[in-house]
């Protein structure tokens, strides 16, 4: 494949390292609530820079640091003061307080640059084009300039997590706790939107400050989706960063577009995807389970049917129920029909020409959910001061949802007494 | 077994009515709370606050909402800021003690479709005495475990926390406090909104607490339940209204006196600090 010729492996790997390492420490700000702040950390730092420009009068990368870095606390300090003072809730505070230092940055590097190569749409979107042509030499070899300093951010991130996961772990948890046990929430806290600025400061010259934001928020949220474990999340939190980078780079390469905003689009797609297919808590996995109870729902609705037919005919006849009625009494939907039919294929129900009746085993079931729905009547009556026409309805759904333990506590409580409709409660 | 505290001070200044259990002389304060005034954003919610947990006893503290009950824990652990006064516990202040202080939140404190299971939580109980930078290891794991056993959760340790039912998931937080091992326990509601099993796994493990000569405090909302599963009660209302064994101070008149309808007149300084100083 050709596409494979146009493909600048210094600049994928840098990428993806810095996708990997946003991904990880993202994770943090997901689970805490804080993806606004990171967000606005990424955008505040643009001043941060500026100053230090203007200040120090050159672009080296520690200088930008620093100035970043201190933006970045200032934000998050300014956040919380403004919030106190103004009374505002804390995401209005955010807002403020990191659109205006934005807007400020905006002026500043707009008037820096007029003088040396800072250039605006270069800090928003960032250079992954020209970020190999940029070279220093390492150990006798020539890399690009930005491939130390995001091998260094990697690592850096790798070990912050490695030694604090614990103490990251219970302050993102229970900061109360967390206080109480003597691990500081604050300091903790203090820790990681530090490390989130430096994330921010060295990846956004590589990939730009919107990609940036979209990498430490969106593998984050997609691994939330497709985990219930915090270690498991950080680790696929940095592996789909990695996934989004290279696709959203081959996709670039192929479509001859923006790499950063393709490799966004690319982070965007997999947490849409893990939306609709995460196996728990994704749209279709819900869909199922809704699908697979409201089937039962329907099952049980034509078994109490045949079940209540049988007490008012004479014993020595099998009641029996048309097809068309059935699906009639379980909502006369497609999933009235498909219920039946399930029914049949599980022995529950037999048909005799068109005609349903109820199997020994049939019965039994039937049994359980009328007993269900009668013992909950009796309940609601005598705990709840409720007409009788109340009744009905509320048991009619809980009875397909009455464990066998809570039925037996119930029977205790309401004993053998007919319901309050003068129907036998069933053993 | 660390060896018994050392008390180094006896409560000071008890209010009128209120001085700890004369019936009682063994049981020596394991929380000292002095003259504690606690204030959120500038509305006092403690008043003058003077009392004593007696150590290796279940102590309740009982009073209506807004009454500071979560507000005392809290101060207590340091938690919510005193506007004046102290606190000692063990006959220390909170910074030597804090790992031998277990706390059991409400459980509307925390997110609970955090991505942890029971175990995890459980295992939180062991960072304290860890301290920075090290891990959890197998000896961690084992006291969480064992934690879990004890309040009937085991078979649910690898189950995330939001898949629990609400007492599940009060008996997970209650794992973790017994996890931490510690001698004073404080407890937010350890009974709000369980199931039955639930209350009596509590009860269970409560008892089995003041056995081995530990204490604990509980904010109970249940004002029928106080007689039977506690020695020692609290009737707080912004201020503290009586404490001492449940026989002598949870009488009729003072539950009135905490609970009574209209505005105190500390309730009504206190709005006219606030409406005039903010």
């Amino acid at each position: 494949m050709n596409l494979l010729s146009f493909i600048d492996w210094w600049t994928l790997c840098i990428a993806a390292l810095c996708a990997a390492s946003c991904g990880m420490i993202g994770a943090f700000l997901v689970i805490r609530r804080l993806s606004l702040l990171g967000d606005a950390i990424s955008h505040s730092v643009l001043p941060g820079l500026g100053a230090a420009f203007i200040l120090a009068g050159t672009r080296s990368p520690a200088a930008m640091l620093a100035g970043a870095l201190a933006a970045g606390v200032l934000t998050a300090a300014l956040a919380a003061g403004v919030r106190r003072i103004g009374r505002l809730p804390h995401d209005a505070a955010l807002g403020v307080v990191f659109t205006t230092f934005f807007a400020v940055g905006v002026l500043m590097v707009t008037w820096v640059a007029k003088s040396i190569d800072l250039d605006p749409s270069c800090v928003l979107y960032g250079l992954l084009e020209l970020v190999s042509l940029d070279r220093v030499d390492l150990l006798g070899v020539s890399v690009p300039r930005a491939l130390p300093w995001q091998v260094g951010l990697f690592a850096g991130n790798l070990l912050l997590i490695a030694l604090l996961f614990k103490e990251l772990r219970i302050t993102s948890f229970d900061p109360h706790l967390a206080t109480a046990l003597g691990i500081h929430a604050g300091a903790v806290q203090a820790v990681l939107l530090t490390a989130v600025t430096a994330t921010t400061v060295v990846s956004f010259e590589a990939v730009g400050s919107i990609l940036v934001v979209a990498l430490l928020v969106a593998p984050g949220a997609t691994a939330q989706l497709l985990t219930d474990r915090l270690g498991r999340m950080v680790a696929l939190s940095a592996v789909l960063g990695v996934c989004a980078a290279v696709l959203g780079y081959l996709g670039a390469v192929a479509m001859n577009t923006n790499i950063a905003g393709m490799i966004a689009v690319a982070a965007g797609a997999q947490f849409l995807f893990a939306a609709v297919f995460a196996p728990r808590y994704g749209v279709a996995a819900r869909a199922i389970r809704h699908a697979g109870l409201s089937l039962r729902i329907a099952r049980e609705d034509v078994l109490g049917v045949l079940y209540r037919l049988g007490e008012r005919e004479a014993e020595s006849t099998q009641p029996t129920l048309q097809h068309a009625q059935a699906v009639r009494a379980a909502g006369a939907t497609i999933v009235a029909r498909l219920a039946c039919a399930q029914l049949r294929r599980r022995g529950l129900v037999e048909a005799r020409g068109d005609e349903l009746t109820l199997t020994p085993l049939g019965f039994e079931e039937a049994r359980r959910i009328v007993r269900a729905h009668r013992l909950w009547e009796s309940y609601l009556s005598q705990n709840l001061p409720l007409p009788l026409d109340h009744l009905h309805d509320p048991s009619e759904r809980f009875e397909h949802f009455m464990s066998r333990e809570l039925q037996e506590r119930v029977a205790a409580e309401v004993g053998t007494r007919p319901d309050p409709h003068g129907k036998q409660i069933p053993d | 077994m660390k060896p018994g505290p050392a008390i180094t001070s006896q409560p000071t200044s008890a209010a009128a009515g209120t001085s700890i259990a004369p019936s009682a002389p063994i049981a020596l304060p394991a929380i000292d709370v002095h003259d504690l005034t606690v204030a959120y954003h500038r509305k006092p919610v403690l008043w003058d606050v003077d009392v004593s947990f007696a150590a290796g006893r279940l102590t309740a503290i009982v009073g209506p909402n807004g009454a500071g009950k979560s507000t005392l824990l809290k101060a207590i652990l340091g938690l919510a800021p005193p506007a004046s006064g102290h606190v000692r516990i063990l006959g220390r202040p909170l910074r030597e003690v804090r790992r031998r202080v277990g706390y059991v939140p409400q459980r509307e404190s925390v997110d609970w479709d955090f991505p942890v299971d029971a175990l995890g939580v459980a295992l939180m109980g062991t960072y304290g005495a860890l301290g920075w930078f090290r891990r959890p290891g197998r000896a961690e794991r084992d006291r969480a475990m064992g934690a879990l056993e004890r309040v009937g959760m085991a078979d649910f340790a690898h189950r995330q926390i939001g898949q629990l039912s609400g007492g599940q998931q009060q008996r997970v937080f209650l794992a973790r406090a017994l996890a931490q091992d510690a001698e004073v326990y404080l407890m937010d509601e350890p009974f709000a909104g369980v199931d039955a099993a639930t209350e009596r796994a509590i009860i269970d493990v409560l008892r089995d607490l003041r056995t081995r000569g530990r204490t604990v405090v509980a904010v109970h909302h249940d004002l029928q339940s106080v007689e039977e599963y506690f020695d020692e009660v609290v009737l707080l209302n912004m201020r503290l209204v009586a404490a001492g064994p449940v026989a002598q101070a949870y009488t009729h008149a003072n539950l009135q006196r905490t609970y009574g309808g209209r505005l105190t007149i500390l309730d009504e300084a206190a709005e006219a600090v606030r409406t005039t100083e903010s």
